[in-house]
């Protein structure tokens, strides 16, 4: 039977570096694809996902498990990535004196390279890519706290009372969260929605 | 019961963790109210399209960069004591010194492929972090173990 997260920390601590590796391969895919959405940045967010991993493993010795492990792992992926986006919107304000800033570049990770092979029909697939794109940018314009509530509601698929944890807020200032971005989401993908929602 | 006090249920609703008898009151109000019933099926639309976000796969180097960070860690005396134990992490390690001296043989951009060459000329005119991958040079500071603010934060997050 496989170890829980919790039995594979206590492992850690205990010094079994092969549990460590465990961990990272249970935990490396959800955390990487968490922290693409908050930073918006392939590279910054893999740095970030390591940077994760580091403060598990440096934390070993003290660790208790006093709440789930994932709660732990996504408020410290959550800090890291809020502190970022609030560094690089800085960033950004301090370049746009010098020169006009293009923002929310497409960065190419998800454009299918074999259009041809997978969309004989390459019409279709440019509607595919436009309506991938509309929904990721949908997400990306999010506040980052409602956005971050969403990842971890739905692709994490984590519980109210764990993702108030690790958002530090209260369970009903989550829903009020969740709510207000799919009232946003609603409307900024209205043309999608209306097809979707069609009887 | 009046729209107002559902708004917070109705995601509750659409992604099926109401109570059962938070469920059966909320069931009864969309019998009778159109507002909150649109707003439902809006609401599982939208988390319909959410499915379409592809997920991407974490770099091939991944696992590596991890484990020097770690090895970087400061209270480790000799990382060959350290590696020797677990033939993984020796793996691991030897992998780090192939990658650092593959890093330290060309200049700091990421080596790119014909296709991911292709797919930056095809983006330039919209390529927003130019700067960031210019300066990136992932592996720059691994030698430096000591980061003077970390401590303290791990413990918070400790606390929980
Ligand atoms: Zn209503």
């Amino acid at each position: 039977m496989a170890r829980s997260d919790v039995q594979l920390m206590l492992d850690v601590k205990a010094g079994d570096e092969q549990s460590f590796a465990l961990l990272l391969h249970r935990y490396r895919s959800p955390l990487v694809n968490f922290l693409y959405r908050m930073v918006r940045n392939r590279e910054q967010a893999e740095d970030l996902a390591q940077e994760v991993f580091l403060r598990v493993y440096r934390a070993r010795e003290d660790y208790i498990p006093s709440a789930k492990f994932t709660t732990w792992l996504f408020r410290i992926a959550t800090n890291l990535a809020l502190n970022s986006v609030r560094d690089n919107r800085y960033q950004r304000m301090e370049i746009s004196l010098d020169a006009p800033v293009t923002t929310d570049a497409e960065d190419g990770d998800e454009k299918t390279m074999d259009v041809a092979e997978k969309h004989p029909n390459i019409e279709q697939h440019l509607i595919e890519e436009a309506r991938r794109k509309m929904i990721r940018l949908a997400i990306e314009k999010l506040p980052e706290k409602q956005r971050a509530a969403v990842l971890l509601h739905k692709y994490q698929e984590l519980d109210y009372g764990e993702i108030a944890k690790i958002l530090q807020c209260s369970e009903s200032a989550l829903k009020s969260l969740l709510f207000r971005a799919y009232e946003t989401l609603r409307v900024e993908l209205a043309p999608l929605v209306a097809q979707q929602a069609r009887p | 019961m009046g729209c107002g006090r559902m708004e917070k249920k109705i995601m509750g609703y659409v992604d099926g963790r109401l109570k059962e008898g938070e469920r059966l009151e909320m069931e009864k109000h969309l019998s009778t109210c159109a507002l909150c019933q649109l707003r439902v099926n809006e609401f599982r639309a939208v988390d319909v399209l959410l499915d379409e976000v592809p997920m991407i796969e974490p770099s091939a180097a991944f696992d590596v960069r991890v484990w020097a960070r770690v090895a970087a860690e400061p209270g480790k005396q000799s990382w060959w004591a350290w590696f020797a134990p677990s033939p993984r992490v020796a793996f691991a390690a030897s992998m780090l010194v192939l990658a650092m001296m593959w890093l330290g043989s060309r200049p700091a951009e990421p080596p790119l492929n014909a296709s991911e060459v292709e797919t930056i000329n095809q983006n330039m005119p919209v390529l927003e972090n130019f700067d960031v991958l210019s300066n990136f040079a992932p592996l720059t500071d691994l030698p430096q173990p000591v980061q003077a603010d970390e401590g303290s934060d791990t413990n918070q997050n400790q606390q929980m």
